[in-house]
């Protein structure tokens, strides 16, 4: 029973070296360690963690095989429900999904399922035979189109290609993934090692990616429609950048968040043979506290930036993932709470030079029960620096729904969908941080999936 | 796909070039921009759509070579392919909502300046075919620089050339010819669109003001995705923050910030300026220069 007390650790890259490099961070588990960590779960009867994952994989039976030592078994049971397991291995917030209702997590630690799943999914990657084909269904003559090719468009269109769907997808940039190539750095989830990997996989099973096709200007949803597509899913996420709009926004050296992780990840300004420039300073300042911006502060700090994240509540309301959090400190980023910009002020050329903020307190709960922040009048400071970046979170592209009659959106520009998907087109599906506004890559694999039964059920019932 | 089949060098640093992109032609209207890389390490330059042509599968491009990414496209060749072409992207110009009545009964007027010549081609061909009256002013320093002079001649109702130096045509620049028209020709224009150089274009909105014509104008931002995600192309417009590349391309002249345009369009100076040295000295073997071009 002491077995079960401790959870196994993933190594990490250490800090220092880390903070330099784009690797990594995470190096996953060995074998001994998945096998130990398997060892922990009770086999719950009723697992809550299945019921917590957005697409419900039967997390205690893979597991049970990866304590078996069938790691192949695992990675069956696994692909069941998911196509993408090395990613959400990597990406998934677990501390609030799986394990964060895992019944060893109430007096102990919860079980580690998420190296358990990155682990599997790794091993499987590298040691599956090369000629292991996957079989594909009979096409059922019926064609989707999704409109994406992010973790919802993904999870849509591979659920469809098992159910006999020829599937095809388009997407806006040169490269497949979304936000899993634009947005997400490399050492937290590896491109060409992770990212394509996985989406070859998608394509494998029959669906075909179009690239460089900008659905609401290339073709619109009544094209797609009218040239023979039976329904179109809508996975376009949540791609449109919020700036504060205080003085001095536009100013050389402010970055959307979007654009900076963009120009590194997507456009790899990070390495020196491609052509893209980024400039992150000798000083970055990035306002916000999402996943989002602590990506960018551990960007902008890899490019050789001192960085500091300003955030006008607590430390304790931080939206980011508490691990991303503690990355962040541990590579050396500073953190000034309670702060928020009022103006950013530029030199004589209309470059950044600093921040003017201002010092904040924690007054009533808002609507959404956080404590709003409120200036502390006369507290404003200059902080200086070359660049920042605001990260304050995405909404929607109006690019489709200001193209296609009849598709509602609500006040904030997210398309309105129901419970299965479905819009107030029909045949016109929608999931994902486009209905939702920004969320998370697992969320919006789980409405493609249940968009995909239902664009089934569209199609059968036409 | 994105094969160039046809390259023709306009000036020593400007080309133009047909490029096979179905999709983007069917769709393409007067106005819009695309956005080209040219392999995999190359960035994505944003490009106005210079002509479509929807039967042939085909979009024309005209791009001057100023930094690494262009000089790199330039140097590509018949036969070649780019990685990547995307499109059409921006809003068309607003005129291509208008009803026939308001366009025949308008008189356009072009102001063409530099490598900004060639995307006039594709709206005033439109405008012309659309029964409007459209005369273009075609500026350059001097007269080898001057290009797509028999494209918009035969696109437009009446051409007019402008050279700085006067080895051709009016000796003057682009809004001094626009201001001998009006006051000294009696030319009653209703609209004025100016595309080129951001300088060229603050200085004819100017011009345009003072002369009472409405001014639209066509802005080369830099510009990461090109459909809203990066906000690169972040633009003062009526004191308003403005994305040029979704609430754009074309924007009323009158009301932009012209200084802040051209200083967010120098922010990468320095970068641009060694990684144009170092590309400069590997890809030396244009077919211009083949040619025996300067």
């Amino acid at each position: 029973m002491a077995e079960r007390l401790s959870r196994t650790v993933a190594p990490n890259q250490d800090p220092k070296v880390r903070a330099t490099n784009f690797e990594e961070v995470c190096l996953g588990f060995d074998k001994e360690m998945a096998l130990r960590e398997a060892s922990r779960c009770l086999n719950c009867k009723n697992p809550r963690c299945v019921a917590s994952c957005p697409v419900n994989i039967q997390i205690p039976e893979f597991i049970s095989k990866v304590a078996q030592g069938d790691f192949t078994a695992a990675a069956d049971v696994i692909a069941r429900d998911s196509s993408l397991p090395a990613i959400c291995g990597r990406v998934c917030p677990q501390e609030t999904q799986c394990e964060g209702s895992c019944v060893l997590g109430v007096k102990f630690e919860p079980v580690a399922i998420g190296q358990l799943e990155r682990f599997v999914a790794d091993w499987n990657r590298a040691n599956k035979p090369a000629d292991a084909v996957k079989e594909r269904p009979a096409l059922n003559g019926h064609k989707v189109a999704v409109v994406g090719s992010g973790p919802s468009g993904l999870a849509c269109a591979s659920d469809l290609a098992k159910m006999g769907y020829e599937v095809t997808i388009f997407e806006a940039l040169h490269r497949a993934g979304g936000v899993l190539v634009y947005g997400i750095p490399e050492f937290r989830l590896p491109k060409d090692k992770i990212v394509e990997k996985e989406i070859a996989d998608v394509l494998a099973m029959g669906v075909e990616i179009k690239t460089n096709v900008v659905v609401g200007r290339t073709v619109t949803i009544d094209g797609l429609l009218d040239g023979g597509y039976d329904a179109v899913y809508i996975g376009s996420g949540a791609g449109l950048p919020r700036f504060m709009g205080i003085p001095g926004e536009n100013l050389n050296g402010v970055y959307s968040a979007n654009e900076f992780l963009t120009r590194n990840n997507l456009m790899k300004a990070y390495r020196n043979d491609y052509l893209t420039p980024i400039n992150a300073g000798k000083k970055a300042v990035i306002v916000g506290g999402g996943n989002v911006a602590m990506d960018a502060a551990r960007t902008a700090l890899r490019l050789g930036a001192d960085t500091t994240i300003v955030y006008r509540r607590t430390e304790k309301e931080l939206p980011a993932r508490r691990e991303e959090v503690h990355h962040a400190m541990e590579e050396g980023i500073h953190f000034a709470m309670l702060t928020n910009p009022v103006e950013v002020l530029g030199d004589e050329n209309g470059n950044v030079k600093a921040v003017r903020c201002i010092k904040m307190e924690l007054g009533e709960p808002d609507q959404s029960g956080r404590r709003s922040p409120v200036e502390i009048p006369g507290s404003e400071f200059e902080m200086e620096t070359d660049i920042v970046i605001m990260s304050l979170g995405t909404s929607p592209n109006p690019l489709i729904s200001s193209t296609t009659d009849g598709l509602d959106t609500c006040r904030r520009g997210c398309l309105v969908a129901d419970e299965t998907g479905a819009t107030t087109r029909p045949g016109v599906f929608a999931g994902g941080d486009a209905v939702t506004g920004a969320a998370t890559v697992i969320l919006a694999m789980g409405a493609g999936r249940k968009a995909a039964k239902a664009i089934d059920e569209y199609i059968k019932s036409k | 796909m994105y094969k160039i089949l046809k390259k023709e060098c306009l000036t020593p640093t400007i080309t133009k070039m047909v490029v096979e992109a179905p999709m983007l032609a069917a769709a393409a209207l007067p106005g819009q921009f695309l956005i080209v890389r040219a392999n995999e390490k190359g960035e994505r330059i944003p490009l106005t759509i210079s002509d479509y042509n929807a039967a042939a599968g085909t979009v024309t491009i005209v791009t001057q070579a100023v930094g690494a990414s262009t000089i790199t496209i330039n140097s590509m060749n018949e036969g070649d392919a780019f990685a990547d072409v995307v499109g059409p992207l921006g809003n068309p110009s607003e005129f291509v909502k208008w009803d026939e009545e308001k366009i025949r009964s308008s008189r356009f007027v072009f102001l063409a300046g530099g490598v900004g010549s060639a995307p006039v081609y594709p709206q005033a061909k439109w405008l012309k075919e659309h029964g409007a009256t459209v005369d273009v002013i075609l500026g350059a320093r001097t007269k080898d620089l001057l290009i797509y002079v028999d494209d918009l001649r035969s696109a437009c109702t009446n051409l007019h050339i402008a050279t700085d130096d006067g080895s051709f045509g009016f000796k003057g620049n682009i809004p001094a010819m626009l201001e001998h028209l009006v006051v000294n020709e009696g030319c009653q224009f209703t609209e004025c669109v100016a595309i080129g150089p951001m300088i060229m274009m603050k200085f004819s909105v100017l011009m345009a003001q003072k002369l009472n014509i409405p001014v639209t104008v066509s802005l080369n931002t830099l510009m990461v995705d090109g459909t809203g995600m990066c906000g690169a192309c972040r633009v003062t417009v009526d004191g308003k923050t403005r994305f040029a590349c979704v609430d754009g391309p074309e924007f009323d002249g009158t009301n932009v910030d012209f200084d802040e345009a051209m200083r967010r369009q120098k922010q990468y100076f320095e970068q641009e300026r060694q990684a144009k040295a170092a590309v400069e000295e590997s890809e030396a073997d244009c077919a211009c220069k083949q040619r025996g071009l300067k």
